[in-house]
């Protein structure tokens, strides 16, 4: 929203400076975007006198100018503009000054023979405007001498400002001023609004015309015929106002429009009443409805759309836009005037659907003042009979009011209570008079009646709302919250700490945390799951980013592969985030996901590198699960993996068949061709909150029982057949012996000719722990021998002699 | 019988003069074995008086300590030249470079929302999370924005295609958190909800997917001035500035009633952009005090029970805080990136040993 100083204070008597006007918005809810000062850098252009132009002895096209610049002195210079002329009075720049709109600093120039001391302007070269088609021509009366930003009307500075959607009253200057008021920033100034009489019965009448009487587009219509109008160029004054602010003056008629918008929050329609067949009639539309609008597009309408109408068919569409047809001209004679209401909501859908914005459609969809429909008319018609002469009809006025006007109970107490601040009675009274609230009844609980403008007020919180930003956010008391308990409790529950757990961990085992989107393409998703349609994004911003994970590997491993892509084929990824399989609240999950891939790491004289592979991936789920407290121990593999693993190279951590903790192995080299990325790429999902709880609620641990004796160590090697997994015979050897077996551990494992085909070896160590006394040798082979029957039981094997 | 002072004397000079382990040992047979001069002497002790075989045998011991104690000494010399001699052979080049090892990282995303939750967590707050896919009434309608809203509309939505033509979206910010929060539980009630939310922008200063953290008290008492005190408290341990200038100004946000928009101080002087006392502000989060209807539509009666909310975007923090000049490389997942703006496993933010290391 924007409008000058000296346009605000035709609103608002006051003598704060700029600066304390500015502060002030902000600080009342009217966020400051920016001041522009457009006579800066425009200080030493005075106005001038040209005294005598006289054609230039060696150039055509140029005059050499005797200009009197009010200081007593005149000056010869030469001039290109073919409107420089003896008697005219225009813009001065004295040598030495720099010229924005050529970006030039004027120096005595001897041009064909002839010394120039200085320039006359165009707009385009003092950078205010585009227009050159000759210099500034000042009026005839314009005293020489003068700054030429004060003569011109740029020393008024633009106001830019901010505005909530909640405060459609100040899409108008009056608006602004009524809150700068209220903040103490001067008075607001009487609105000269008494009406004008109609000499005559309008020949338009106006049907609204709508079956819901509780649902009208358009509730309420006020219109007026004004005959003999001329619509020519708006007056300086007008026009300046407008361009000021951005808008191009069209004719006068439209001007007024605009400046009614712009000034009152009172947006307008101008018919020429001569293209207006029979009556207004104003109705929903009807699907396939067409109109060329004033923008010179035409629009087609569904069946849900506000249309004003004649005999002939749309000429407006309701609080959006007008129609081309029955618009104003420069030879339009007779006028008919349409201020109106149109329903914010429906407005909304309507500018949405049609994709048009205007500055009718942002402030009826914010809601205009429906009390001030009559009073925008008498307002309207003065300027057109001021600018364009003409005689106004009787008003005709369709429908009423559709605000009965409201009142909320108002407990002036609940501002100390909600905001901490003490505003005395008097000034709270005082604050909601000046913005326009009617206060009655006192005691605890006031009676207000909300002015019609005010729309978004809607509870006792808003009241104190108003008087809290009046009053001043600064006033308001920063406060200690206190605490509920003395020492907080734990901010993070056991399935964020495990998050925080996890990620901390596999960064410190060298792998980089990453953040990816929750979605990805289509065709990558389905490498790692069918899709549900409930996870498909409907209006998704491109194909790559469609559908929701159902896993972060596929981000991670196209991550991989644009790092690859840089010179970094070494990437260590993993990311802790969601995962889903649905759109209900329980179908996401958090997965641990990470990736490793091509080499363990650069080449070095001592550690060679290797290739990544499917055991570091599992060294880093297990790592994960056990600094989440999962027992490990009981962990059992299982080699049935989902698709985007290699069938043989991973598996899966389990508690139970069902209960999958982690997954890891290598990525199926059929995803990575998919995905356009090299191998070889191992990868891990663990997911921290299928760990289950610990039992245990305290946090002591088991009492710590050490044995006097030495624990001692036994090798075994079995040859087996080579599908014999390692588990098996671990966990053979384990049970061999229920109380003195600690640990067994696997240390080698070979296979060779030598064992015959198909076979291999496979070692472990055993390590026994005495616990009543030292084990003597008869003991230990008898454990021994134990251990030998129970893994050559389980697997078919033989002892390795 | 020999001198013994000579004997001494003679018997030293050869240890000190001995050259290796193996001389020494023939010095000592020479001298203290069965047939060595001082056992001989030792021998001939029985044919002395008794008075005298007593001074004698003393002075005799005595000497023999002194022999073995000098043979000890020397032998220790001697092997520890040797083992000198060889470790000169054992030389390695201590500049070759040592294993490599790669350095994990934390995201700034994960590092900046430990820092908020550790601010928070001292001042009560627990951290509360919900689904990122939502239905229109947890996201838009309980929070006070009607379906015809304008608000819904810049909210830039992505929608999903749900069942029973209840279409379901991914959350634009973490306020359905909040919603389910009061919904299930009864005040007071103090929680931030740091998480991923989504709009359907993407430019230079927008990313389709960033991170929120909102926070939540409901209590019987709290009001505007605490939520000021507890988000000027915020500011100040986040920006790590101690007075730092923060500013209130007012808002308009559906969900809150009054609302206020924060910004804090910060300077551009000399070009360098610096967070803390200025002549300028820079806006930072959304706050207010809870709309009553909010309240209602979580069955929290808005005559009994008040508070606040306030909302922030965890990336620009990030940006803020750590000179990160671009949203959409939080993204990216460029090793050099990460690398580079991340942070170490063991930097675990916290209010006793600080913030940032």
């Amino acid at each position: 929203m924007k409008f000058t100083l000296s346009w605000l204070k035709e609103h608002l008597d006051t003598n704060a400076s700029l600066t304390e006007i500015t502060d002030a918005l902000t600080m009342v809810g009217l966020e400051l975007e920016g001041v522009e000062d457009r006579a800066k850098g425009l200080e030493t252009f005075v106005t001038a006198k040209v005294i005598e132009a006289k054609q230039h002895p060696n150039a055509d096209r140029l005059r050499v100018c005797q200009v009197d610049p009010g200081n007593g002195e005149t000056v010869e210079l030469v001039c290109g503009a073919p409107n420089a002329r003896t008697g005219m009075i225009g813009v001065f720049a004295p040598g030495g000054s720099y010229i924005p709109g050529i970006d030039v600093t004027l120096k005595p120039t001897e041009i064909r023979g002839v010394l120039s001391n200085g320039m006359l302007l165009s707009e385009r070269e003092m950078g205010i405007s585009d227009e050159h088609d000759g210099i500034v021509e000042l009026p005839e009366d314009t005293p020489i001498g003068k700054p030429a930003v004060d003569i011109m009307g740029l020393a008024d500075p633009i106001i830019d400002i901010a505005i909530t959607p909640n405060r459609g009253d100040c899409l108008g200057v009056r608006g602004v001023a009524r809150d700068l008021a209220a903040a103490g920033i001067g008075s607001l100034k009487p609105l000269a609004n008494g009406p004008v009489p109609g000499s005559f019965e309008s020949p338009i009448k106006v049907h609204l015309e709508f079956d819901d009487p509780d649902n009208k587009p358009c509730p309420y219509f006020v219109g007026r015929y004004v005959k003999g109008v001329t619509n020519g160029e708006s007056p300086d004054w007008l026009k300046e106002k407008l361009l000021a602010i951005g808008l191009r003056p069209i004719s006068a008629l439209v001007d007024i429009t605009n400046l009614m918008t712009i000034d009152l929050n009172r947006p307008l329609h101008v018919f020429d009443a001569d293209k207006v067949k029979g009556d207004i009639r104003v109705r929903l539309s009807k699907s396939g409805e067409k109109m060329l609008a004033l923008n010179e597009k035409e629009y087609t309408f569904d069946d849900e759309m506000t249309l004003i109408t004649d005999d002939n068919g749309p000429e407006g569409l309701g609080g959006v836009m007008g129609g081309e047809v029955s618009g104003v001209t420069e030879e339009t004679v007779n006028v008919f005037i349409e201020s109106a209401y149109f329903d914010p909501v429906r407005t909304a859908m309507t500018g949405r659907k049609l994709q048009i914005i205007s500055d009718a459609r942002y402030r009826f969809e914010r809601g205009i003042d429906p009390a001030f429909l009559e009073t925008g008319m008498e307002i309207a018609t003065r300027l057109v009979m001021d600018l364009c002469g003409g005689e106004p009809s009787e008003v005709v006025v369709a429908g009423g009011n559709p605000d009965p006007g409201r009142s909320l109970d108002f407990r002036p107490d609940r501002v100390r209570e909600l905001t901490g601040v003490e505003v005395t009675r008097d000034e709270i009274q005082r604050i909601l008079a000046v913005l326009g609230f009617e206060i009655s009844g006192d005691g605890d609980t006031w009676q207000v009646q909300i002015p019609s403008w005010r729309s978004d007020i809607v509870h006792e919180a808003c009241l104190v709302e108003e008087v809290i930003r009046i009053n001043g956010f600064d006033n308001i008391p920063a406060t200690p919250l206190p605490r509920e308990t003395t020492l907080p409790k734990p901010a993070m529950n056991e399935s964020q700490k495990r998050r925080a757990i996890a990620r901390r961990t596999l960064a410190a085992r060298s792998l980089t945390e990453a953040v990816t989107y929750s979605f990805m393409g289509e065709k990558e998703a389905a490498l790692f799951a069918d899709i549900p349609d409930s996870i498909r994004i409907g209006n998704p911003i491109s194909s790559e980013l469609s559908v929701m994970r159902p896993s972060a590997l596929a981000n991670l491993i196209q991550a991989a592969g644009r790092n690859a892509a840089r010179g970094f084929a070494n990437a260590d990824l993993f990311e802790v985030g969601p995962e889903y399989f649905g759109d209900g609240p329980d179908e996401q999950r958090i997965a641990a996901a990470g990736i490793r891939t091509g080499q363990t790491g650069p080449k070095h004289w001592s550690d060679a590198p290797a290739p990544v592979d499917a055991y570091m991936a599992k060294a880093d789920a297990m790592a994960v699960l056990e600094a989440l407290g999962a027992p490990v121990g009981n962990l059992q593999v299982f080699t049935d993996v989902q698709g985007y693993y290699h069938p043989g190279r991973a598996g899966e951590l389990r508690l139970g068949p069902k209960n999958t903790l982690a997954r890891f192995g290598e990525v199926n080299p059929k995803v990575l061709r998919a995905l356009d990325v090299k191998g070889p790429v191992v990868a891990f999902e663990i997911y921290p909150d299928a760990v289950p709880q610990p039992k245990a609620k305290s946090a002591a641990r088991p009492l710590l029982t050490l044995s006097a004796f030495q624990p001692i160590e036994r090798d075994f090697a079995f040859v087996v057949d080579a599908d014999v997994e390692a588990a098996e015979i671990v966990k053979a050897a384990r049970g061999a012996e229920k109380v003195l077996i600690d640990d067994v551990r696997v240390f080698d494992v070979f296979e060779g000719a030598s064992l015959g085909e198909g076979k291999k070896s496979l070692a472990i160590t055993v390590v026994l722990q005495p616990t009543e006394n030292t084990l003597t040798d008869e003991e230990i082979e008898g454990i021994s021998q134990k251990i030998v029957q129970a893994v050559e039981k389980a697997t078919g094997g033989t002892l390795r002699g | 019988m020999d001198n013994p002072d000579q004997l001494r004397d003679d018997i030293l000079k050869d240890v000190d003069a001995a050259s290796s382990v193996d001389a020494l040992e023939e010095i000592r047979v020479s001298v203290l074995g069965k047939k060595g001069r001082i056992t001989d002497m030792m021998k001939g002790l029985g044919q002395m008086a008794p008075e005298e075989r007593k001074a004698a045998g003393q002075a005799l011991n005595a000497l023999k300590d002194e022999i073995a104690d000098a043979l000890e000494t020397k032998k220790t010399a001697l092997a520890d030249a040797d083992l000198d001699r060889r470790l000169m052979t054992e030389k390695i080049d201590v500049t070759l470079p040592a294993a490599p090892e790669t350095l994990g990282a934390i995201h700034p995303i994960s590092q900046t929302i430990d820092e908020i939750t550790a601010i928070f967590g001292e001042m009560g707050f627990t951290v509360a999370e919900g689904p990122d896919i939502e239905d229109d009434w947890h996201n838009f309608t309980a929070l006070n924005i009607p379906a015809d809203h304008p608000a819904r509309q810049e909210h830039d939505t992505f929608y999903l295609p749900g069942e029973h033509g209840e279409r379901k979206v991914l959350r634009t910010h973490t306020s359905p958190v909040q919603i389910r929060t009061m919904s299930a539980t009864k005040p007071p009630i103090r929680i931030i909800t740091p998480g991923r939310t989504y709009r359907s922008d993407y430019d230079a200063t927008h990313s389709p997917m960033f991170h929120q953290v909102e926070g939540l008290v409901i209590d019987k008492t709290s009001h505007m001035g605490h939520l000021k005190g507890c988000l000027i408290e915020f500011c100040s341990a986040f920006f790590e500035v101690d007075d730092l200038p923060v500013r209130f100004r007012p808002s308009y946000f559906p969900f809150t009633e009054p609302s206020a928009e924060v910004d804090i101080g910060c300077t551009r002087e000399g070009g360098e952009f610096r967070i803390g006392h200025g002549d300028d502000w820079l806006e930072i989060l959304g706050s207010g005090m809870v709309n009553p209807n909010v309240l209602s539509n979580c069955g929290i009666d808005p005559t009994e029970y008040q508070g606040f909310a306030f909302g922030i975007g965890i990336e620009r923090l990030a940006m803020l805080k750590y000179g990160i000049p671009d949203l959409r490389t939080f993204f990216e997942s460029d090793l050099r990136w990460l690398r580079h703006y991340g942070f170490r496993s063991l930097e675990v933010p916290g209010m006793v040993g600080g913030l940032v290391r």
